[in-house]
């Protein structure tokens, strides 16, 4: 085809946030990609200097009301790295099953009511619900199941105010814990029948050789740990700018996150299935594999199947913690204030959360630092929105939109989180050029 | 059913909480797609229908000149126009920024402060444009969600409270925590609507559905001081997520004049 065809998305629908995508082909040679975020920004760590340390998890937490627990868990890992201390098992298992609580309901949310109806050719999940009314009010209350979690444990779904520095205001009883305990069983069918339902959409065929960045702890990266890569990265959260990098791109006036020395990188389902499936849960496992995933998934429209799976562990995960809990002696380690610098990971629904904070000695924050995992993939987004460009030049410029959107939608992205760190200028599109 | 009510969700400067509420409304979410036709909401649908809307939900503040020409679009497609949650209300956590050098914020945050286009202040929609209703909240709570789009929708007054968090406590049988643990607490200045679930978990309310009615500002300054609390502590606790509404803006201002000159207010 020859001429000049411009696609472009001023405002991205069913993600979390303002985004545009535009795309320009010349005589069907790709010219340009762009995938651009124009939510406004908001200064979180400006704002924040000055502010005592205990105020980290709530004021960050508003950066996302999708996944404020990410960046709760990952402010207090930092600032308990700061000032030198350890909260101890329990309290810690605490906040991995307030996570797996996030995990279910953003996943679930993103699996049946932003991703899914692009599978099955429907604008959102509302329309999809007049044709398969069973299936939405299903993943519906699977959703709810995880935001049951998040309620009980942090006070309420949206931006929970229990988690503190030190650990929580107030731990529950095991009899409270316990009543999560059936609808946690009835979902984890649930969870089982949405991995066989999204394994049967039809998938492009789009394999990427990713360098797959993802924690590393005991149990299926969620909560903290190290910070490890399929090329050999392998480090303390405090070495994380040591490592990774932001660098100015004049084509798009983007920040975009870069492995130093070498290029894009991949945080999020896929990157963590591919380096952790050994420490799935065997159900989940077999799931995965009986969806036709292998221990590595490079697809990342196939990221709808890894979601399922990852909701599927968080339920086990969670009935596990549920399980094993005897309520900590006390709600919160008393620990002393004083100057320092600390850094703390865990891993967003959407992937890996870096925090850094330096502390003068009253536990003051002196300098903040953020790093969303939307603004890590960003590059990988638009690398994937070339492949897939590509492979669908042949499509008229309304299917070709649809399924370049469903690419970024593959990442979940969470635009509020990756603007207070990046902002692009919208170049308004001229047709016909 | 083309006769539904049309209802639109417009964001601006904001985490995108407010508007999940809807889609966390998991029990109510289907039935009230069936009573309002959802004809602008792009967080959830690709779909947009043109308007005039009935009923439009704006989430997030005024931070940028495109946005301040934006609320007024919509403004104008909107037959009843509400705003939800703290940033459409107050100006959001992103207001610390209106007592600051918002240039020297952007060099701080960002490589390129060229590219930023921004206000130098973070203001409610009421600043900007008439609102019809006002819903508090850091987040707003699914329930006076729900009712006020209710209400509307049936031409009465949406029923929500402006009295204080204190009563909701004393309604849920908390303890108080700032009498019985010494824990100083926002709850008798700020609006309820949030279940008082602060004092529920043992720690003190920080304001997050900003100004009740008639607050008391001078009088809770005072007995935090009895608890311990300096002025720079209330400054802090004022300047939360609602610190530009006028009564938290202008009790933190008062205890800031008295850390700048090293006294006691």
């Amino acid at each position: 085809m020859s001429g000049t065809r411009e696609v472009a998305v001023d405002y991205l629908a069913r993600v979390e946030g303002e985004g545009a995508m535009r795309v320009k082909v010349v005589d069907d040679q790709i010219e340009d990609v762009e995938f651009s975020i124009f939510e406004p920004p908001r200064f979180f760590e400006a704002f924040m200097l000055g502010r005592p340390y205990t105020d980290a998890p709530d004021i960050t937490a508003r950066i996302c009301g999708i996944c404020p627990i990410a960046y709760q868990v990952s402010s207090v890992n930092a600032m308990e790295d700061a000032l030198e201390f350890d909260v101890g098992e329990q309290l810690t298992a605490l906040r991995r099953l307030i996570y797996c609580g996030e995990w279910i309901e953003s996943h679930v949310l993103h699996v049946y009511l932003l991703h899914a109806p692009d599978f099955l050719g429907y604008e959102s999940a509302i329309h999809m619900a007049a044709d398969h009314r069973e299936i939405v009010e299903r993943g519906l209350r699977l959703k709810k199941a995880g935001n049951a979690i998040v309620t009980l444990l942090g006070g309420r779904e949206i931006h929970p105010i229990n988690l503190r520095v030190g650990g929580f205001h107030r731990v529950p009883t095991k009899k409270e814990l316990d009543s999560l305990i059936p609808e946690l069983e009835w979902g984890r069918d649930a969870a089982k029948e949405t991995i066989r339902w999204v394994s049967g959409f039809s998938f492009p065929k789009v394999e990427e050789e990713y360098e797959f960045v993802a924690i590393s702890q005991d149990g299926y990266p969620m909560n903290t740990g190290r910070i490890i890569s399929n090329r050999g990265i392998d480090i303390a959260p405090a070495e994380f700018n040591d490592y990774f990098t932001e660098e100015h791109v004049a084509r798009s006036n983007a920040l975009h996150s870069r492995v130093r020395g070498r290029g894009a990188y991949l945080v999020g389902p896929l990157a963590r299935y591919s380096l952790a499936f050994e420490k799935l849960t065997p159900a989940a496992r077999d799931l995965a594999l009986e969806a036709g995933l292998g221990p590595i998934c490079n697809n990342p429209f196939k990221s709808i199947i890894v979601r399922s799976v990852e909701t599927l562990y968080a339920i086990e995960e969670a009935l596990r913690i549920i399980d094993e809990y005897e309520a900590p002696k006390q709600s919160s380690v008393p620990h002393e204030v004083k100057a320092g610098e600390g850094s703390g990971v865990s891993e967003a629904p959407r992937g890996l959360l870096y925090h850094r904070y330096r502390l003068d000695d009253e536990g003051r924050i002196t300098d903040a630092q953020i790093t969303p995992p939307t603004a890590q993939n960003q590059l990988s987004i638009e690398s994937d929105l070339r492949v897939v460009l590509e492979q669908n030049l042949e499509l008229p410029d309304d299917d070709l939109s649809w399924v370049l959107e469903q690419s970024i939608r593959n990442y979940d992205p969470c635009i509020s989180c990756a603007t207070h760190f990046l902002k692009l200028t919208v170049e308004r599109v001229t047709t016909g050029g | 059913m083309a006769d539904r009510p049309k209802l639109g969700v417009f964001k601006f400067a904001s985490c995108d909480g407010c508007q999940l509420s809807l889609l966390d409304a998991e029990d109510e979410l289907l039935a009230v797609t069936e009573v309002v036709q959802v004809a602008n909401f792009l967080e959830a649908s690709r779909e947009v229908i043109a308007g005039p809307y009935d009923v439009s939900l704006v989430e997030g503040s005024i931070t940028t000149p495109h946005d301040a020409a934006r609320i007024h679009e919509v403004r104008a497609e909107s037959n009843f126009l509400v705003t939800i949650g703290a940033c459409a209300t107050a100006g959001g956590i992103q207001a610390l920024r209106n007592w600051k050098d918002v240039d020297e914020f952007t060099r701080y945050v960002y490589a390129h402060p060229e590219y930023i286009d921004t206000l130098q202040t973070s203001t409610a929609i009421s600043d900007h444009v008439p609102v019809d209703f006002e819903l508090r909240g850091c987040p707003i709570s699914k329930a006076q969600l729900i009712e006020v789009v209710a209400a509307l929708l049936q031409g009465r007054k949406p029923n929500i409270p402006t009295y204080s968090v204190c009563v909701e406590c004393k309604r849920a049988g908390n303890p108080c925590v700032m009498v019985a643990h010494g824990t100083p607490c926002l709850g008798p200045v700020t609006q309820a609507g949030c279940g008082a679930i602060c004092p529920a978990y043992n720690r003190g309310c920080y304001g997050c559905f900003g100004p009740m009615e008639s607050p008391n500002t001078k009088s809770i300054g005072a007995w935090w001081k009895e608890l311990g609390v300096d002025d720079q502590g209330l400054v802090d606790a004022f300047r939360g997520f609602n610190a530009w509404s006028p009564a938290f803006r202008e009790a933190s201002n008062r205890h800031e004049v008295f850390v700048e000159i090293g006294g006691t207010g």
